[in-house]
């Protein structure tokens, strides 16, 4: 059994303990908003945040991330709800979707770091994120309209 | 012409969709239905509705076409909101299962999302069933009121009655509108009243998209589910001849390891399990008939084969004597390499084999073959293969085809339980079915005024239709030809010939298919012909599309928003292209800067689309912005290669795709049009990377005749 803490909540799972953090999350925890893309840390659909960080779950062996705090697309807010869900919303970014959970991880996590990102900060930050679809120039918008709201203070 | 049918009397319970109100369908008669949905009971035609209308006011929209980005889970509740009058806070969309009440009836009541196609086949169905809904609305309200239709009036999900004010909502009259028969005729709103068709709307899917709750197929989980993973031959058409599962048999988790039509299946409780157990299996391969063939084999048999004439696929007056004859010729060879649709999220398959039905959940563009891959392979009839449609992570063409779905059904059948089946970006990037690669020779005269007089394109490649098993009208893919044969410049004499060479490389379509290369080739071809005739690129094209008006449109828009001839800061050039597809047409300026180490940087896209009546332009944005990005990653990096018979790549460490850092600001112009409804999905891919290329050649006077651009061609020093 390895103990990992996910969204706040402790959990216990009965896995291999090279089982990657993404398959854990996905098929023990049944959290499926973090995405499978690539297995090698590529394409950025797995990102989840350790103690606040983002990660690649998909090459993070769970025993590695035992006892730590890991925080998922479901746990960033209730319903939609943080300010980097809201610009998403407001600038409506997903197409397909696929890439987006991990998209809005890197996104939170920039924000976090630095609350008033430049358009060389975002690439620096969201380059490992690769979109398909290619929403990249709505997810800067995104990103610059969440910044501002956090500024006002307003949306939380 | 399909019928709009009212089912809300016809037993919905069984269906699961009951609920009661007024609830409509389409109902395409026999006559016109292909064979493979014809074999199906006209119960099943009936059983799935379009829309219904609770009597609690919510309206539902039941959406056919699978949602795969291009926003179509919006854009088919907006067409019905809109006719219907429904109030769009109570509009709400649900993915539809296999059922030929969605099938287009333009094409047999095929169930399938591609060809940019939904919208344009299907836009005056979907306003007649709303329109049909909302007559039927206002005839139960003026039967309860005991006046005149034509007193009433409908807006917002309510009608009311003009002269008196009174009014009941669309929950209160649900009821009582589902005893009425449809209306024959339903008059459609003229555009002016429009309040959703042509206005921004924001996508209903977004909020769960935003939250991880969107559900794709590989999110599925049924009970007792299994998971499992295929191991391929890793030479295309190649077989197992014999395999050891002793030691994945050994690991943990690993059920079952069995033989299927595409491989050798291992089957566990969980992915990890799976891989390795994979990792683990002893195949040895009977490699079959393509294990030496590489790309270089392949370019050799192309060039050899374009030496010789092939089949025609259009031909004006007299190409070869007007360019024996001219004083001034060009000759080049354009090259494109295959390409994966590399969708992010990999092809994967759930199903679940019963004793006398199968259900599938499946993210599919094509629920009819879907059914079909069911049925072939349980020899149950297709009423018995139940399709669940998941959201699609990417489509592109790729999730048209069957091989994914074909490997859960086998493997469910074999191990008699659900198995949901995922492939690795390794499978999904080394087992597609790529764009095709062709060899395309091109000869143009001018004359003395610089006047294109003749032009030949001779192109040798694979063949969709053929490698489908259709059979080739006088030797010629349509597909293959799409972007070549239908050039839209005046030229007085033109031949276009195709040579199609199976080389053994699994090909299909892939985002804008045959134009996606056509335009690359004839594209950068002009403006070859218009640096021979030291003209504008711009201007020459302009000269040649006197009769090709929309065309010139888009041309003249793009290059208007662009700045077409005005000044650039040092180190910036800009380079354009046209192209039809899918019904659209789309112009590109693209303005690039190159490092000293040959790397293309494209800053700038100015896109101009035609696309004639549109549903949701913010959704067209988006789409133009997504082809320009799909085309980009294309010409910059992509390349499937072939060498012992394997693809040679892998994941995205080595088919790179465009990320955001390369991204450039992209502006799009729609171009007001009142042409009927062109596709969105796939026309801003092909005008990419010949306005990329052409900019290029302004840099540099480098044409770039092969794909993708290689840096170390135009570095400087």
């Amino acid at each position: 059994m390895i103990a990992i803490i996910v969204n706040g909540k402790r959990q216990q799972v009965d896995v291999s303990s090279d089982t990657p953090l993404l398959w854990v999350l996905r098929e023990n925890l049944g959290m499926t908003g973090t995405k499978f893309g690539c297995g090698i840390a590529q394409c950025g659909a797995c990102t989840v945040h350790l103690d606040g960080k983002p990660i690649r779950s998909c090459i993070t062996p769970v025993a590695s991330v035992s006892g730590k705090k890991i925080t998922t697309i479901e746990g960033l807010s209730a319903n939609a709800s943080h300010p980097i869900q809201k610009a998403w919303i407001a600038e409506d970014v997903p197409q397909c979707g696929y890439c987006q959970s991990g998209q809005i991880m890197s996104a939170s996590a920039l924000l976090v770091a630095k609350p008033k990102p430049t358009d060389a900060d975002i690439d620096t930050a969201m380059a490992g994120n690769i979109c398909r679809c290619g929403t990249y120039q709505r997810i800067r918008r995104a990103i610059h309209r969440a910044a501002a709201m956090m500024a006002q203070g307003g949306a939380k | 012409m399909s019928q709009i049918i009212n089912l809300s009397r016809r037993g919905f319970l069984k269906a699961g969709i009951a609920g009661g109100g007024l609830v409509l369908g389409l109902y395409l008669p026999a006559s016109r239905r292909l064979a493979v949905a014809a074999t199906e009971s006209v119960e099943q035609f009936s059983l799935t509705p379009l829309v219904r209308i609770g009597a609690d006011g919510r309206v539902t929209i039941i959406v056919g076409q699978s949602e795969m980005g291009q926003g179509i889970a919006t854009s088919v509740p907006m067409i019905i909101a809109d006719e219907l009058e429904a109030d769009w806070s109570k509009v709400r969309f649900q993915q539809a299962p296999a059922d030929p009440a969605f099938g287009d009836p333009e094409r047999g009541g095929a169930q399938s999302t591609g060809g940019s196609r939904s919208i344009r086949s299907m836009l005056t169905y979907w306003r007649r069933v709303g329109a049909a809904g909302r007559e039927m609305l206002i005839t139960a309200a003026a039967k309860e009121w005991g006046v005149p239709v034509e007193e009433c009036r409908a807006e917002q999900s309510v009608v009311i009655h003009q002269p008196s004010g009174r009014k009941l909502t669309y929950g209160q009259l649900a009821e009582k509108a589902a005893l009425l028969p449809v209306p024959k005729e339903p008059k459609l709103k003229s555009p002016e009243e429009f309040r959703f068709i042509g206005k921004d709307v924001a996508r209903l899917d977004t909020p769960d998209k935003v939250s991880g709750r969107a559900a794709y197929g590989i999110d599925v989980k049924v009970p007792g589910m299994l998971i499992a993973t295929v191991q391929r031959c890793p030479v295309f058409g190649g077989k197992v001849a014999s395999f050891d599962a002793t030691k994945a048999k050994a690991v943990k988790g690993v059920r079952h390891v069995v033989q299927i039509s595409s491989g050798v299946v291992v089957v566990a409780d969980s992915y990890w399990a799976a891989k390795k157990g994979r990792e683990a299996l002893r195949i040895t391969w009977d490699e079959g008939p393509n294990g030496q063939q590489s790309s270089a084999a392949i370019t050799q048999l192309y060039a050899e084969t374009a030496k010789q004439p092939g089949p025609v696929a259009r031909k004006e007056a007299d190409a070869e004597s007007t360019l024996a004859a001219a004083a001034k010729k060009v000759e080049a060879v354009y090259e494109v390499p295959f390409l994966a649709h590399a969708t992010m999220e990999p092809m994967n398959c759930t199903s679940h084999v019963r004793k006398n039905d199968c259900e599938i959940w499946v993210g599919t563009q094509n629920q009819t073959g879907t059914r079909a891959t069911g049925a072939r392979i349980t020899g149950f009839p297709p009423e018995a293969v139940k399709v669940n449609t998941m959201m699609l992570g990417g489509g592109f063409g790729r999730r048209g085809q069957q091989d994914f779905v074909a490997d859960a059904v086998e493997t469910s059948k074999a191990v008699n339980a659900p198995v949901k089946v995922i492939w690795s970006r390794e499978d999904d990037m080394q087992h597609g079915f790529y764009r095709p690669a062709t060899y395309n020779v091109l000869r143009a005269a001018l004359d003395d005024r610089g006047t294109p007089t003749a032009w030949a394109h001779r192109i040798v490649g694979p063949s969709i239709s053929a490698e489908r098993g259709q059979k080739l009208e006088n030797g010629i893919d349509p597909s293959m030809v799409e972007g070549a044969a239908n050039i839209p410049y005046a030229i007085p004499n033109l031949e276009v010939q195709y040579i199609y060479k199976n080389v053994g490389i699994p090909v299909g379509v892939w985002r804008s298919v045959g134009a996606s290369q056509n335009a690359f080739i004839t594209e950068s071809f002009i403006d070859e012909l218009a640096a021979a005739a030291g003209k504008d690129p711009f201007e020459f094209r302009r000269g040649l599309l006197n009769k090709a008006l929309r065309h010139k449109g888009v041309l003249e828009l793009a290059a208007e928003k662009a700045g077409w001839g005005t000044a650039l800061p040092p180190g910036r050039f800009r380079g354009i292209a046209v192209a039809f597809s899918y019904a659209s047409y789309a112009a590109e300026v693209a303005e690039i800067s190159i490092a000293k180490d040959g790397k293309v940087r494209v800053h700038r896209v100015v896109c101009a689309i035609d696309c004639g009546v549109h549903v949701n332009p913010d959704q067209v944005v988006a789409q133009m912005e997504g082809g320009i990005v799909y085309g980009l990653s294309a010409a910059l990096y992509g390349a499937i290669t072939i060498d012992k018979g394997r693809v040679q790549q892998s994941n995205f460490h080595d088919y790179p795709v465009l990320r955001i850092n390369e991204m450039p600001v992209v502006e799009v112009h729609i171009a007001p049009s009142k042409a009927a409804a062109g596709g969105i999905g796939e026309p801003a891919v092909p005008p990419l990377a010949p306005a990329v290329a052409n900019a290029i050649f302004a840099a540099t006077g480098k044409r770039i005749r092969k794909l993708p651009i290689r840096p170390e061609e135009l570095q400087s020093s």
